[in-house]
């Protein structure tokens, strides 16, 4: 019998009970819930008279519906304040823990359950959101769901699921100077398109995942999803235990050694077989940048919009202002957002700020920083990278989704472009008729610097 | 949830490929805490210009084409995990959306709330576009309990997982059956080591 993946091991520590011939009955250890996908679900509950299974095992946050600026005040958008007045209240009455608007661990789902040691390797954990592939990055399996699974995991912390099949992605070899963890996933993205994941969960392999940071990890596994694939995971290695071990909600003492017994016993065995496989060599990876209306219409920042005769790409340029073979290079931009669940941790601004330094942004450009969360805004000030952005004219805003699916007032107007360290390039997303660029934080930051887009590659050499 | 069984309806073609949840619902609409009027901001943002008229040349403002079967392009539902997607397309009155290819969460939503997915052959969904863009009075008929989809480009069998049939079928939904199974859960919780 061939070996076990990862991904087997920790599903198979999780099966319930299998439905002949039909799915199987998954426990999830975790479940992460925000305002905007849990209402319905608790309304559910409520109609059919089912309490909450497992409140202890519920995390909840304000993080999509959230303003960045003043949060201190009441929320001006009357929606948005039901909404959140309706998750405290939800959460209130069933006994769950909410880190709301405000609080020191209040912040974006993916960015406060990883730095509070609430995802830990080897659990389940489901969220009302796509982005929850990021725990993958701990080795755990972590999944988007829809608002009914919120509710099922509310009546009795499982869910019905069918096996997905498995699919690896080899990246091996030596990364170029300043090619980043998003710089990786797009790469890999725009060779396999947004759909080669679908009905696949993803195990990222090769020594350019085992030599990230843990930030890193996350960054490639929150954009999983964008290739379709529900889930995306690394092996837990010493970087991963290192990470986790001292966060406020790890386990701590005998718990913690004997748990990690198990945790090494998970990653993948060397005779595992996945149902798909794809390699690539770090050497040709570059810093990208997309030019269409999905994660996958990723280019180099050196290279050319392709030409080709097809009506998704003329459709996507048509809505990005594009033409076909041209170089994004020196396109003006007056809007720069570096936040969002993919790309807003220490790790990201540590990097923004030591290119921004000493630096001066460019008149024309709005940009927005948007740390993930009240810790790593804390830890912004604690290292003086506050003061860097400020000096050099960036805003500095407060914990939250913002702009990445501008459901709050952070929105780029119509026809203006962003480069935006976020995870979506759809059309509409950053606000009616804005258009997106996605890009790793130092692309960013170097193209709020030069007021367009630049070849950072030159600029580092 | 409705029960599905059987189906014979026209067809809205919308032969864009890569629709994602973001298209079918903008996340400025999501600040609702109900399920109802979805269908109203279907596409929002290529049925309406911004000031709120109709774009005359997207296909749900054309009278030409209607029916709760909608044709759509390949990876249908990508992107966000917002079951508001499925409420609005079952709100504007949908109940069948066939396409090539489906993503993952889009699918099990739909599932969720009656709205029957059925994957189709590439070289079918191209045939079925051009037979509705040419005649759109074109009946199409979904026999879901023999898994059979009828149309001038042919009968085809499709494939549902047979649980999530069972559940159209009678209009279940997951809750009850994961409750069911009270004694299995809490004995897993208890007899598990991690």
């Amino acid at each position: 019998m061939a070996g076990k993946t990862l991904f087997d091991k920790v599903w198979d520590a999780h099966v319930v009970d299998t439905v002949p011939n039909g799915p199987q009955v998954l426990y999830i250890d975790k479940h992460l819930i925000h305002e905007v996908t849990s209402p319905q679900a608790f309304s559910e509950l409520e109609e059919r008279g089912i309490p909450v299974a497992r409140p202890d095992q519920i995390v909840a946050t304000a993080d999509h519906n959230t303003p960045t600026i003043d949060q201190h005040l009441p929320v001006r958008d009357l929606l948005s304040r039901n909404q959140l007045k309706q998750l405290t209240e939800n959460c209130e009455k069933h006994g769950i823990t909410l880190y709301g608007l405000g609080h020191k661990y209040n912040g974006i789902v993916h960015v406060m359950a990883p730095e509070l040691g609430i995802t830990q390797p080897g659990m389940t954990m489901v969220c009302g959101d796509s982005h929850t592939s990021t725990h993958g990055a701990f080795g755990t399996i972590a999944f988007g769901i829809g608002t009914s699974q919120v509710a099922q995991v509310f009546a009795s912390q499982c869910l019905l699921l069918t096996k997905p099949k498995s699919l690896r992605v080899n990246v091996n070899g030596k990364l170029k100077p300043n090619v980043l963890p998003k710089d990786v996933i797009l790469y890999v993205i725009s060779q396999i398109g947004t759909n080669a994941g679908t009905g696949y969960f993803c195990e990222y392999a090769g020594n350019v995942f085992e030599e990230m940071s843990m930030e890193g990890r996350m960054t490639v596994c929150n954009m999983s999803i964008e290739m379709g694939a529900r889930g995306g995971m690394i092996a837990p290695d010493q970087t991963t235990f290192d990470y986790v071990k001292g966060r406020e909600f790890a386990p701590e003492g005998a718990e913690w050694d004997k748990k990690l017994e198990y945790l090494k016993t998970l990653p993948t065995d060397a005779d595992a077989v996945f149902d798909k496989e794809y390699s690539f060599d770090a050497s040709q990876i570059e810093p990208m940048v997309t030019y269409g209306t999905n994660p996958g219409m990723g280019i180099k920042v050196t290279g050319t919009i392709p030409d080709k005769d097809d009506v998704n790409l003329e459709k996507a340029l048509a809505y990005m202002n594009f033409k076909k073979g041209e170089s994004l290079i020196d396109k003006p931009i007056n809007y720069v957002f570096i936040g969002s669940c993919t790309n807003s941790r220490i790790e990201d601004f540590r990097i923004a700020a030591n290119f921004v330094k000493g630096k001066q942004k460019a008149a024309n450009v709005n940009a927005w920083l948007v740390p993930g969360s009240q810790q790593v805004a804390k830890q912004l000030v604690e290292e003086g990278l506050d003061k860097v952005f400020t000096e050099a004219g960036f805003a500095l805003r407060q914990p939250g989704c913002s702009a990445c699916l501008a459901m709050n007032d952070d929105k780029i107007p119509e026809g203006e472009y962003c480069v935006s360290t976020s995870n979506r390039n759809f059309e509409g997303r950053q606000g009616q008729g804005a258009r997106t660029i996605l890009a790793s934080p130092l692309m960013a930051a170097a193209t709020a610097v030069a007021g367009k887009i630049t070849d950072i590659t030159k600029q580092l050499n | 949830m409705e029960k599905f069984i059987k189906l014979t309806d026209t067809a809205v073609p919308l032969p864009i490929e890569n629709i994602d949840t973001d298209q079918i619902i903008p996340a400025r609409f999501l600040k609702s805490t109900d399920k109802q009027g979805f269908g109203d901001n279907v596409f929002r943002d290529w049925r309406y210009d911004h000031e709120g008229n109709e774009n005359k040349d997207f296909v749900l403002n054309d009278d030409t084409y209607g029916g709760s079967i909608l044709v759509a392009g390949d990876n249908f539902g990508c992107g966000s995990s917002r079951e508001h997607a499925a409420w609005a397309i079952a709100g504007y009155g949908f109940k069948v959306v066939i396409s090539s290819f489906f993503a993952d969460i889009f699918k099990g939503n739909a599932l969720n709330n009656g709205i029957l997915p059925i994957q189709v052959t590439p070289e079918y969904l191209k045939e079925l576009l051009q037979i509705i863009k040419e005649k759109p009075e074109t009946k199409l008929t979904i026999d879901l309990e023999n898994q059979v989809l009828s149309s001038p480009a042919g009968e085809l069998e499709f494939e549902i997982d047979p649980y999530k049939k069972v559940c159209m079928i009678n209009g279940y939904d997951d809750i009850d059956f994961l409750i069911s199974k009270k004694d299995k859960i809490e004995a897993f919780e208890r007899e598990r080591s991690f």
